[in-house]
């Protein structure tokens, strides 16, 4: 087991992605950010307090979104689903998702999809704490990656979090 | 997590957690028929046929609905316009249609126990959309979702079930899935209409008063008069049924607290509900026939085929 992000990392991590957020969309006017369930809950959380500081907390916009029912291997396993919250229109808005970990790409395709079920947004972007290259299965890449990794297939990337683990900390097992 | 069953015949087979999964998956799919795009893809692969042996408006308008918000196809069968009128059996008919790959079955018959005959000799996934006198599964599951949404827990809530009990699958359904779900059960109507012993076999209470069931319920459950199940007068008529056993607001009114009535419909009006309940403000009949799809959804996705 390795340490790839320790806790003080782990949050210096979360400031720069909020910090280049703020910078590519000032004020985050016509910007909203949605978080991914179940994942990537944790860290849109902490990206979105971040930017309660930087820009004025009335202005945020913030949804999660569950991609259950969008997943390609209904076939094949059954995942139960988890709650959607999108309480505001995302047409014509920049959508920024956030997910924890970027790995074969399967699980932010479907959420693109569950995405324009809700409307047309004007672009969508992608912010992840972990960039797992070389495994894509899809062509998706993260515009604000935390940290990127090169890994092999029997490796594991555990993500923690306080809420859930106790703990925080971005590991290689 | 999922269910301990491959088909869905009926509440007897399903435990405390199965139904649970099915009513928490459920309120996920109701919140996807608030979206503008009130359908998702997950059943785009399945192909799911409606035999419908009997008839149906609501049951059968609400699985095609719920199938087709999964993205799944869909086939419809009736009886009437079908070869069963030349003599074909229903496990020939079932068979013929599973050859053109079809992966499940939503059946509905006048037999009881038709579902389970065809679940023993086929492989698809069946769903029982009522079955003759016995059971009519997703009916007391979107039951059971409405009384939730509206009180928060079944567990410890008082149900009366009023009405044609003897013939009634949607009361054994529900008695079934409301003592798992440890809620409490009256059944009321005539005694020519509630079963012998079914207080020793079902642990249910009996009442022939309407009013005193209504005076002990949080919910009423109201049944129709299944005139096309009773082959010899179990009560004088319709008009003394409806003075005796009908509940209109009048009776509501003096009952002196709030209680909430269902039906499932369809409603004979003025015989066991009266118009000023059935669209009165207790009245939760048109939640449950919404609640329907997302309930019928849940357990579609649920039972679809996997490979492990």
């Amino acid at each position: 087991m390795k340490t790839i992000l320790s806790e003080q990392q782990v949050a210096l991590v979360v400031k720069r992605l909020s910090h280049q957020i703020h910078e590519d969309h000032l004020h985050l006017k016509d910007t909203v950010i949605i978080g991914i369930q179940p994942r990537g809950i944790a860290l849109s959380k902490r990206i979105v307090n971040e930017l309660k500081l930087l820009v004025d907390p009335a202005s945020i916009q913030y949804g999660i979104l569950d991609i259950t029912f969008y997943r390609d291997d209904v076939r094949k396993e059954l995942h139960v689903a988890n709650k959607t919250e999108i309480p505001f229109s995302i047409e014509n808005k920049n959508v920024v998702i956030i997910d924890d970990v970027l790995y074969t790409g399967r699980t932010i395709r479907a959420a693109l999809d569950a995405l324009l079920d809700f409307g047309r947004p004007a672009k969508v972007e992608l912010c992840v704490l972990i960039d797992r290259r070389f495994r894509r299965e899809f062509p998706i890449q993260g515009d604000y990656v935390g940290q990127s990794i090169d890994t092999i297939i029997s490796q594991k990337v555990k993500v923690c979090w306080k809420e859930k683990d106790g703990r925080e900390c971005v590991e290689l097992i | 997590m999922r269910l301990s069953t491959k088909h869905l015949l009926g509440i007897k087979h399903l435990n405390k957690e199965d139904i649970q999964l099915i009513l928490s998956t459920a309120s996920n799919f109701k919140d996807v028929l608030q979206r503008p795009v009130k359908k998702v893809p997950s059943l785009r692969d399945i192909t799911i046929v409606n035999l419908f042996y009997e008839n149906s408006t609501r049951t059968r308008m609400s699985f095609e609905l719920a199938e087709r918000r999964l993205s799944a196809d869909t086939l419809n069968f009736t009886l009437s316009s079908s070869s069963a009128a030349k003599g074909e059996t229903l496990l020939d008919t079932v068979n013929n249609i599973l050859s053109m790959k079809v992966d499940m079955v939503v059946m509905r018959h006048s037999a009881s126990g038709a579902p389970h005959f065809l679940a023993k000799h086929i492989p698809a996934a069946i769903v029982n959309a009522g079955d003759g006198i016995n059971e009519h599964p997703t009916q007391a599951l979107l039951d059971a979702y409405s009384m939730q949404e509206k009180f928060g827990q079944l567990e410890g809530l008082k149900v009366a079930i009023i009405g044609d009990i003897m013939h009634s699958r949607v009361a054994l359904s529900n008695i079934y899935l409301l003592k798992k779900m440890g809620a409490e059960i009256m059944v009321a109507g005539p005694p020519t209409l509630i079963p012998k012993y079914i207080t020793e076999a079902l642990n249910v209470h009996v009442e022939y008063n309407v009013k005193k069931a209504l005076q002990w319920c949080d919910v009423a459950n109201v049944l129709r008069i299944q005139l096309e199940r009773q082959n010899q007068p179990l009560f004088s008529s319709l008009r003394e049924y409806s003075l005796a056993y009908g509940i209109n607001r009048k009776l509501l009114e003096s009952l002196g607290k709030e209680i909430t009535i269902m039906h499932p419909g369809p409603i004979n009006r003025g015989v066991e509900l009266d118009s000023d309940v059935a669209d009165g403000p207790f009245s939760i009949i048109l939640n449950q026939v919404e609640n329907g799809v997302a309930v019928r959804m849940a357990v579609l996705y649920l039972l679809a085929n996997r490979e492990n």
